[in-house]
């Protein structure tokens, strides 16, 4: 199994290694940034709305290793949110009473104190509890193998990423045998109810593309996935949600070794739609990273870009009217959720 | 005189074609847009079919295009490699075809 950016000690686990070639050097220093694209829009700053998810990564430890993962996430990440850090976030939704719990990693369910989590989570009376499962994590020990009827207790939202629908481009992104097991997880989730019409009980996959191009028509692969994976294996799944891959962490490092990064940014940057700027997920998102420190977005927490009010950058100081009127912080990257018809941990947004 | 008939980025000035003839080029990329919509055909099968069409006219810019959105669009290698295929079956095809010419016109020299 490969290992991750940190511990393999490449340059890219160095924040300020990314955030120099995404800010033009040594390539595209002629590309337009993103800045200049908001100003004309009179969107720049770029300020939130409401906030209504609240977004937890809580860890970074996970069973796979993807080419593409913007959390350089795997085996090796030992970073994982605290109980009392859990709990303040449970404090956080309860008081401020943000409508939608949505719970990242990682593979979260890695974290030891994970079920505690959603259990006290759902009984907060929220609107929705996203787990964002990467499927295999379930077939992985037999400790996870309950995990679709724990799922099906919570009445939890669960998004797996499944990059595509057969086992060659699977496997080539997210690591050998991956697929099958993906398979095998989506079977047990569907023998719950998850995905079944009817069930209430939702089970959503996300695509992104498994190389450096941008992501098809959401409803056309909606279509292909739901026909193939149906016709092949029987299974069945609510919405599929194509997500744009966003030129840091690893990506970026794929990018880099395989010569595509000028490419592929000349690529986001002409596909910029301004009428997706709008729906951007770090307007009604925010984002906590293990350690309780808040973000824009899943990705400024792994470029380390805190939210730019200093008063309000823990959980332990969370100030909901600050985070509303805040601006956000923006840079090269961004051009990955405003691309074509947009992007977002909801799929696309224009 | 430039050292190489093609150049990659030149795949990127394609619009510039207008520069010179500007009304041909608008009615042309016009078009050009509405041939690729989703029709009775769907946009993946649009850009396959180019896909092949590409490889039997030569075009390495339109390969480089087509091959992108084949993939942008959920087409598998293999999906992509038939395509090719077809082109490949149909050049061979149209050689092979004319040996019929090849045979009537031996024929009706030799005795």
């Amino acid at each position: 199994m490969i290992k991750s950016l940190k511990s393999s000690g490449n340059k890219l686990s160095e924040i300020n290694n990314q955030l120099q070639i995404l800010s033009g050097y040594p390539f595209n220093g002629d590309l337009p940034k993103f800045k200049d694209k908001l100003e004309p829009l009179n969107q720049f700053p770029l300020k939130p709305s409401k906030i209504e998810i609240f977004q937890v990564n809580v860890g970074y430890m996970c069973n796979q290793v993807c080419k593409h993962c913007h959390v350089d996430a795997g085996p090796d990440r030992k970073e994982i949110m605290s109980k009392a850090y859990l709990q303040l976030c449970l404090d956080i939704l309860d008081e401020t009473k943000i409508s939608t719990l949505d719970i990242t990693g990682g593979a979260p369910e890695m974290n030891p104190h994970f079920r505690w989590f959603v259990e006290s989570a759902s009984k907060l009376g929220l609107k929705e509890i996203i787990v964002r499962s990467n499927l295999t994590i379930i077939r992985a020990n037999k400790k996870y193998n309950d995990l679709p009827e724990f799922f099906k207790k919570h009445k939890v939202h669960v998004i797996s990423s499944l990059p595509y629908f057969q086992e060659g481009k699977t496997d080539s992104q997210r690591g050998s045998g991956v697929f099958s097991a993906s398979i095998e997880a989506l079977k047990s989730l569907n023998g719950v109810g998850y995905g079944i019409e009817n069930s209430n009980l939702i089970l959503d996959l996300v695509y992104n593309p498994t190389g450096a191009f941008l992501p098809g028509n959401q409803s056309q692969l909606e279509k292909d996935f739901k026909f193939n994976l149906n016709k092949n294996f029987g299974i069945k799944f609510n919405k599929l949600f194509t997500i744009t891959n966003i030129p840091i962490s690893r990506f970026l490092d794929y990018l880099l070794k395989s010569d595509n990064y000028e490419d592929y940014m000349e690529k986001l940057v002409t596909a910029f739609n301004p009428s997706a700027v709008n729906g951007v997920m770090c307007r009604n998102t925010i984002s906590v990273d293990w350690d309780g420190h808040i973000y824009d977005c899943d990705f400024n927490q792994m470029l380390d870009m805190k939210v730019a009010d200093k008063s309000t950058q823990h959980i332990k100081d969370f100030n909901l009217q600050k985070l509303e009127q805040r601006s956000i912080l923006t840079n090269q990257h961004c051009y990955g959720c405003t691309a074509g018809a947009g992007s977002s941990c909801q799929g696309t947004v224009a | 005189m430039e050292k190489s008939y093609y150049d990659p980025k030149d795949l990127k000035k394609f619009g510039d074609i207008s520069e010179f003839e500007p009304n041909l080029a608008k009615k042309f990329f016009n078009w050009y847009g509405d041939v690729f919509k989703e029709g009775e055909l769907s946009e993946r099968e649009k850009s396959l079919i180019a896909l092949a069409v590409s490889h039997a006219v030569k075009c390495p810019y339109c390969i480089d295009a087509y091959t992108e959105d084949s993939l942008q669009k959920g087409a598998s290698e293999a999906m992509m490699m038939e395509a090719v295929h077809i082109a490949g079956a149909i050049a061979g095809g149209a050689v092979l075809v004319h040996g019929v010419q090849m045979m009537n016109k031996a024929k009706k020299l030799s005795m």
